[in-house]
């Protein structure tokens, strides 16, 4: 294993430090500059790191242990991850990982041992329109095949640096289907600025709410009420933050947005900024998309350059507003507000007790305003444009869908809010499916019958993930593949999510090998009930919606998953006693941790 | 007039800013509880304290109590809840009671009694932890951590040593100690300091005290978790 010299850890720590105000909420970006450069946070710079940040060395053990991005020893010259989330998963992603491995000679997870390269499976990365997909070094990897594989093993092989690979395998095309009120019209930079400048808050707040506006991020909650709740909260600073974690498996729109519409969505952070009286923002930007980081850093500082961002908006030198970008760190649980804010705050991303809710006491205890991608990219075309014009495609707007899995054209469809299912496989090209997932891991399983429904405010809420499965998938894969995903996510704070998690998963491995039997049908009967209902957080709350799912949907298959054998009551189970002793043999790679 | 909530038949006054579960104790009503401890901040993540208030699950022991709330606490269906929770915890960790020295004094333990929990329907986990018995008076098992977080906010709130921290995440959660190791022993934990006796399992013991009250004695063999002491150090 690599040793690194003292005196280049202490020099790379005082620089990170340096950079980010030796700061501890910024601890997280400190330790994420520190994987960049040695491809690890190492254990040598634990204390020097709590040294320059003026904390302790449990706090940074704390975030390297918790986060997926950071590791503890080195991952090598290349850190390859790909992603096995389901629509991946579907287009073979599986025997790709073990291509990859076997070419390289790691197993999935294991640095080499001359340190050249570490080859992860992951969940989602966001590029499921273009995948398989996968990540080197935090640049994308699309459409891999069997030859891109090769060729990637070559260059690795032959140690090419990354700016000498073709540039092919990069190319990630933003592919949009259908497109409606908000991307059938775009906005001219500052238009929604100038709109608002000469309008109160009120006016702005009374537009947003007339255009029945909820947040898109999957809980609907209206975003002019959150505004409104925020403005009124007693305190002098406030914040705006922009939820650009978009980890719920199969959703890309966010991804979308903030590589062709970036100005739209920092305009509406700033018609937020300028109506709950913010001078800061942030943009919590996933890891898996730190590439589109230099894009979006350009786009604020040309903005800042034109007056639409900076000391004097619009030349109005009362209105100011500026905004940093946060990198999350590989931490689906970071998507829910609280711990994303714990996470801005430079922690583990565990969420917060609530009441108080962060519209009083968001970050650094100040109110604040967390909004996704799309609310903001949605609230500036309605401070341009106006509620009516919202509502012309139909009441509440318009809807962007991220649609992948087995369709003609994936990609990015806009619907009105109301739209049915059916509609959206239709015009994906999805004929034939006999499911589709709408809303990711966390949503709900809609059978062929079910397609007439709507997805609107109250019968079917959406992050806009939609993923088709076509008549020749077993849903039995996805219910596995989404338990194993959450039993991978959970943040481990309460006690019904961290051990239920990890008891559906182990079921759920059983069922694939074909041991599971009538006491783990009870087992889950019970996980279902109490895992969601006593959870904290909306993890736990929907980390047996695909257990659920396919018990109540589909008996059937179901059932076909425990064994006959119905008199084994043995707490005892050969194949996870010998699970360790077969990984470490090698006769089964652990893939899936 | 003071302002009062129901729990379950009961009419139950309370002060301004307090818990739920505030209120239940001082009026002589046990609520289930395992990360709770009055001593401290709550921290709402065993969930063993969830009861519906106005028919929306919430954990007694974070929400403010508010005039006119209905609490369900003990009725069938949260009882059952509770039972299978703690079957889930007893699942994750590696509990062997017929031989831990916290057994009849362990809360856990009691709780289990309590709900009538006989046996264990989970496959357990069997996760491999190893002990920490690096400090002179102190053992650290971390097969018995239930991740309660009471030794970290006794450490920081009450001794103002900030000796550990919650790291990890999921299933690999674990308590980690404040020190260039990450040695009990080479941190600033003292054995009369508050951390080192808030335990409610067995994962944090002074050493040299084992078996030293015989069985029979100890704290849960003469009552049972519901009695609310005030008194004791116990709950
Ligand atoms: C486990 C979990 C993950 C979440 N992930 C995201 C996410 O990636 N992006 C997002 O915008 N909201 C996510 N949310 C919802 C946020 O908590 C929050 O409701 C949202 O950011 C509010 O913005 P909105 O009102 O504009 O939708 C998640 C919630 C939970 C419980
Ligand atoms: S429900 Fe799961 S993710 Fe949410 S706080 Fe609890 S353990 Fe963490
Ligand atoms: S800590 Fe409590 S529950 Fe665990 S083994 Fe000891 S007595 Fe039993
Ligand atoms: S050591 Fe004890 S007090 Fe500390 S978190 Fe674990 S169970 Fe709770
Ligand atoms: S990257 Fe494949 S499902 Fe999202
Ligand atoms: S006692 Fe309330 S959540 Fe643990």
């Amino acid at each position: 294993m690599e040793v690194f010299e003292r005196a280049d850890l202490a020099a790379a720590v005082v620089t990170a430090g340096g950079q980010h105000g030796n700061d501890p909420h910024n601890a997280l970006q400190v330790c994420l500059q520190l994987q960049q450069q040695f491809s690890c946070v190492p254990a040598d710079a634990v204390p020097m790191l709590a040294h320059q940040l003026h904390t302790t060395t449990g706090h940074i053990t704390s975030l390297v242990s918790f986060y997926s991005f950071l590791s503890e020893t080195p991952r090598g010259l290349y850190d390859l991850y790909i992603s096995d989330s389901i629509s991946d998963h579907m287009q073979g992603s599986r025997q790709l990982l073990h291509r990859l491995c076997l070419a390289l000679g790691v197993r999935p997870g294991e640095p080499r041992l001359d340190g050249r390269v570490t080859v992860s499976p992951t969940y989602c990365t966001g590029l499921c329109d273009q995948g398989p997909a996968g990540l080197v070094n935090g640049h994308p990897l699309t459409r891999l095949d069997d030859s891109r594989i090769d060729t990637i093993s070559r260059l690795i092989e032959n140690a090419v640096p990354l700016d000498q690979w073709p540039r092919e395998l990069f190319t990630v095309e933003h592919r949009i289907y259908r497109r409606d009120l908000l991307l059938g019209t775009p906005l001219e930079r500052g238009d929604a600025l100038r709109s608002i400048a000469d309008q109160t808050p009120e006016e702005v707040l009374r537009e947003l709410a007339a255009s029945g506006l909820n947040g898109r991020g999957g809980a609907r909650f209206p975003t002019a009420l959150k505004w409104r709740m925020c403005r009124e909260a007693s305190s002098e600073t406030r914040y705006v933050v922009c939820n650009a974690d978009e980890g719920e498996p199969g959703t890309f729109k966010d991804r979308v947005l903030l590589a062709d519409y970036a100005d739209d969505v920092i305009e509406g952070m700033t018609v937020c900024a300028r109506v709950i009286g913010a001078r800061e923002g942030f943009i919590y930007l996933r890891g898996e998309y730190a590439w589109l980081r230099p894009h979006l850093e350009w786009v604020l500082q040309r903005r800042r350059g034109n007056d639409l961002l900076g000391d004097a908006i619009l030349g109005d030198s009362n209105w100011q507003f500026d905004i940093s970008i946060h990198m999350g760190a590989g931490a689906y649980i970071c998507g829910e507000e609280s711990a994303l804010i714990e996470s801005l705050e430079g922690k583990r991303g565990t969420p917060r007790n609530r009441p108080p809710y962060p519209v009083t006491a968001g970050y650094l205890q100040q109110p604040t305003v967390v909004n996704n991608v799309e609310t903001l990219f949605s609230a500036a075309h309605i401070a341009a444009r106006g509620s009516a014009w919202f509502g012309t495609s139909g009441a509440g707007g318009t809807k962007l869908h991220s649609v992948s899995g087995h369709c003609e054209r994936p990609g990015i469809y806009e619907f009105p809010v109301g739209c049915s299912v059916g509609e959206v496989v239709t015009a994906a090209g999805g004929d034939g499916a006999i499911a589709v997932q709408v809303a990711g891991a966390a949503g709900e399983l809609l059978l062929a019958e079910e397609f007439q429904r709507c997805i609107d405010l109250n019968t079917l809420k959406t992050s806009g993930s939609f993923i088709i499965f076509g008549p020749d998938h077993d849903l039995f894969t996805t219910t596995a593949n989404f338990t194993r995903f959450f039993a991978h996510e959970t943040c481990g704070f309460c006690a019904p999510c961290r051990t239920g998690t990890q008891l559906a998963r182990s079921v759920v491995d059983r069922m694939a090998a074909g041991r599971a039997f009538g006491r783990d049908r009870e087992a889950i009967d019970r996980l279902i009930d109490v895992t969601p209902a006593l959870s904290h957080c909306g993890l736990g709350g929907t980390a047996m919606n695909p257990l659920r799912d396919l018990r109540d949907k589909c008996p059937q298959r179901y059932q076909a998953l425990f064994s006959e054998d119905d008199t084994s009551v043995l707490h005892f189970d050969l194949e996870q006693e010998l699970s360790e002793i077969k990984t470490l043999t090698g006769e089964i790679p652990e893939a899936e941790q | 007039m003071t302002d009062t909530i129901t729990i379950d038949d009961h009419q139950v006054p309370f002060e301004a800013g307090q818990t739920i579960m505030e209120a239940a104790r001082a009026a002589g009503l046990y609520i289930e509880h395992l990360c709770y401890n009055p001593a401290y901040q709550p921290h709402g993540s065993c969930k063993l304290c969830s009861v519906k208030v106005d028919g929306v699950i919430q954990t007694a022991c974070t929400m403010p109590a508010i005039a006119g709330q209905k609490v369900e606490s003990d009725s069938p269906e949260m009882k059952s809840r509770r039972k299978t929770l703690v079957e889930m915890i007893f699942a994750e960790g590696n509990h062997y009671c017929a031989f831990c020295i916290k057994s009849g004094s362990c809360d856990l333990q009691a709780l289990a009694y309590h709900l009538d929990m006989h046996e264990n329907s989970f496959n357990h986990r069997y996760p491999v932890r190893v002990i920490d018995a690096s400090h002179p008076d102190l053992i650290l098992d971390h097969d018995r951590c239930i991740f309660c977080g009471l030794c970290i906010r006794a450490s920081r709130d009450q001794d103002h040593k900030n000796v550990f921290t919650m790291a990890g995440r999921g299933k690999a959660t674990r308590l980690a100690v404040n020190s260039e190791t990450g040695k009990l022993g080479d941190s600033t934990i003292a054995a009369d300091d508050a951390a080192a006796h808030v335990c409610p399992v067995g994962a944090i013991m002074p050493r040299r005290g084992a078996y030293s009250t015989p069985i029979g004695e100890r704290y849960f063999d003469a009552r049972g978790i519901d009695e609310i002491d005030n008194a004791s150090g116990k709950l």
